[in-house]
């Protein structure tokens, strides 16, 4: 276990099978045994009131219902399109999920092997089937610019608490942006490879403190 | 060849000393986790991938994911330059491994996936077995994989009448026993043994004990590899 | 499986002179060599090419020569695609993919004579040196080809024959005799890019590996890809290949 101290802020680290505490209640990324609770990933441990979470630092994008995320087509079907998510389970988006009035074998008309769709996660079920929706707010199929990706864990760095983080690069490079929870980022216009520098380098810092003053200062630099 | 002189062995040590351990975590680009553990003469790179959607379908289990171990040894890892490919005793050492991994990972979170798990000896001494399990924790960690705990292991042997750690080159080929075990150091459960040569009752029980408090060393070495990656130190 | 978007944007970029990590079209990644890293090995050595790393060790045993060959040495090169090295590559036989490597290194070495085989024959007609050499790919960030040759040629220069093992004599120094390095390019529109990344190597439409020695002169090339080449764009390959391979070839002695 290590303690990171930062004026009066703390992030601990802990380790799978590291005890966590007593008569808690186990959140995401712990396990309890009788009442001690154990973390069952690496990541940072997160007490609130009675419940102790361990939010990870590594890992790949297991989905859950409501994330937005960014996907690529990898199959398409009569009446459905199959999309590779970033995760250990590709999504199905159905041609009724879709945007558009697709009839039944023309989904190809529509989408194509290697589009990539901004897309939520509709569903999920007990043997992690995945199904996707592009009918919200913001949802399409998008060109140009740019997709990177980065570790997924390193996401909610990347959007900041309440958004900040993302609200300072996008005012500040002009950039339009879609933050995936799966770990893509697409980016758009402005000065697209200023904010690719500014989130490489939240994944690299990920682990520090002051982050978003650091990149405060990073991009006002540039 | 006298194997323990003046109450050393061969290569300096003293009967529970350990060879010089090196740990490090997150050493490839294109996997999952990773980790490279120097011990003695030892060089071994772990990579884990996944979870990952097990194929071809026909092999998914609804209810878990599969754990699958390949355990390899470079043709230049060896004296005796080895073939590619499996043998047998690459493939009964990937079985155990899986087997012993099986046990620490929250399986049941992954329905109809693997995890995949690749071991390769990039130059041999003895004891690869354990210095590849050790390799494969750290590298299962890094990847993110949920888990009960650790998997840690050393190997025991009796050289000379004596029983003592972390058996060497020599050791392991001149000895009378080698016993490599690997433990959940947190409640100390046995998750891989073997066993070859002759022990008696109370010989077994002294060796056990010996591997057992050499495999809570190994864990230590193991979260620090973790966290110098983690933190940054 | 990459993306149209990303497809584009690397095409678009090398449409405007520039690459993805910021390179120049012919500037190779950083290239780290160490030498001597498996002592059960009679020479070997760890290439990293910017993220694609790979070993290569040097076995040596004695055997029966060809029977065309009677007084010669005997040269076996392999190359295994570890499954740990990418999400994409598989345990089992040699693919395709892994025979070419290892053929193009092979013939790079073979005919270019760095190794005097003549020099490892022990019994003319009878008992000769076979060499094994073993190119281990640990971690695929693209361009295999010349991580896989750099790698050759540095455990080659590492390598001590193990006689005094075997019983004839005492061991020696191998001698290596020519440096021939191999540069590899891609073709992406009309740009032409050297050591390709993976994402490059992805979008290529066309490769070519040139392996040139210390003269200045062409000992190996393989072209590869379904796309072409114009005989211009081939000689201006060449071309770099020559100023790039002098580089690496320091490195590697």
């Amino acid at each position: 276990m290590i303690i990171m101290n930062s004026k009066n802020k703390k992030r601990e680290i802990v380790l799978p099978g590291e005890f966590l505490g007593e008569n808690l209640e186990p959140g995401p990324g712990v396990y309890n045994e009788g009442k001690q609770a154990y973390a069952s990933v690496l990541g940072v441990k997160s007490v609130r009131a009675n419940r102790v979470n361990v939010v990870p630092l590594s890992g790949r994008y297991i989905p859950k219902v409501h994330d937005c995320i960014i996907g690529t087509i990898i199959e398409v079907g009569p009446s459905s399109w199959l999309v590779d998510i970033n995760s250990p389970y590709p999504a199905l988006l159905h041609i009724t999920e879709s945007p558009w009035r697709v009839d039944f074998g023309d989904a190809a008309k529509f989408l194509n092997i290697g589009d990539a769709v901004l897309v939520k996660v509709s569903g999920v079920d007990e043997i992690k089937r995945v199904q996707v929706t592009m009918k919200d707010i913001g949802l399409r199929k998008i060109t140009g610019g740019q997709l990177m990706e980065i570790p997924p864990s390193r996401i909610p760095r990347v959007i900041g608490k309440g958004g900040s983080m993302i609200s300072l690069i996008k005012r500040s490079t002009k950039c339009r942006m879609f933050v995936g929870q799966n770990g893509r980022i697409w980016l758009d216009g402005g000065n697209v490879s200023t904010a690719v520098a500014a989130i490489k380098k939240i994944e690299k810092e990920a682990h520090t403190f002051g982050l978003t003053d650091a990149i405060g200062k990073y991009l006002e630099g540039k | 060849m006298e194997l323990i002189k003046d109450g050393k062995r061969i290569d300096g040590r003293s009967f529970d000393e350990l060879r010089p351990i090196k740990i490090e975590a997150g050493v490839l680009k294109r996997a999952d986790g990773s980790a490279y553990v120097e011990w003695g003469g030892n060089k071994v790179l772990a990579a884990v991938y996944g979870p990952r959607e097990a194929q071809p379908r026909h092999i998914q289990n609804p209810t878990k994911a599969i754990v699958s171990c390949r355990y390899n040894m470079a043709a230049f890892s060896v004296s005796d330059r080895k073939r590619q490919g499996p043998d047998r005793r690459s493939v009964e050492i990937s079985k155990i491994v899986s087997e012993a991994l099986d046990r620490v990972i929250f399986t049941e979170q992954f329905p109809r996936a693997t995890i995949d798990v690749y071991m390769e000896v990039l130059q041999a001494d003895a004891g690869t077995r354990c210095t590849c399990l050790t390799a494969a924790s750290v590298a299962l960690a890094d990847a993110g994989i949920p888990m009960r705990d650790f998997v840690s292991a050393c190997a025991v042997g009796k050289v000379d009448g004596q029983i003592v750690l972390d058996l060497g080159k020599e050791e392991d080929n001149l000895g009378e026993a080698d016993l490599p075990i690997a433990i959940m150091p947190r409640t100390g459960e046995i998750l891989l043994l073997q066993m070859d040569g002759h022990l008696t009752m109370e010989e077994f029980n002294k060796a056990v004990t010996l591997g057992m408090n050499a495999c809570m060393k190994i864990y230590e070495m193991q979260k620090e590899a973790l966290m110098k990656k983690y933190t940054g130190d | 499986m990459l993306s149209e978007i990303k497809r584009d944007y690397i095409c678009q970029l090398a449409a405007k002179g520039k690459r993805v990590d910021g390179r120049k079209f012919d500037e190779p990644r950083e290239i780290k060599i160490e030498k001597g890293v498996a002592k059960n090995a009679e020479g070997s050595a760890l290439v990293k090419l910017g993220d694609t790393s790979v070993m290569v060790g040097v076995k040596m045993a004695p055997g029966e020569p060809y029977p065309d060959t009677q007084d010669s040495g005997v040269l076996t090169t392999s190359a295994e695609l570890t499954p740990l090295a990418s999400p994409t590559f598989e345990s089992g036989p040699p693919s395709p993919e892994a025979i070419e490597i290892a053929r193009v290194v092979d013939r790079g070495i073979r005919e270019s004579k760095t190794v005097d085989f003549k020099k490892l024959c022990i019994t003319k007609n009878e008992k000769v040196w076979v060499l094994f050499l073993d190119i281990h790919v640990l971690d695929y960030d693209g361009n295999l080809f010349d991580a896989s040759s750099i790698g050759a040629l540095s455990a080659l220069t590492d390598t001590v024959v193990p006689a005094k093992r075997f019983e004839i004599g005492e061991d020696f120094k191998l001698e290596v005799e020519h440096y021939p390095v191999s540069c590899t390019s891609v073709k992406i529109g009309s740009a032409i890019l050297l050591d390709p990344s993976l994402d490059e190597e992805t979008v290529a439409d066309a490769r070519l590996t040139v392996s040139i020695d210390e003269n200045g002169d062409i000992r190996a090339m393989q072209k590869g890809l379904n796309g072409s080449f114009t005989l211009d764009e081939v000689k201006s390959i060449i071309n770099s290949s020559k100023i790039k391979g002098d580089r690496i070839r320091e490195l590697i002695k």
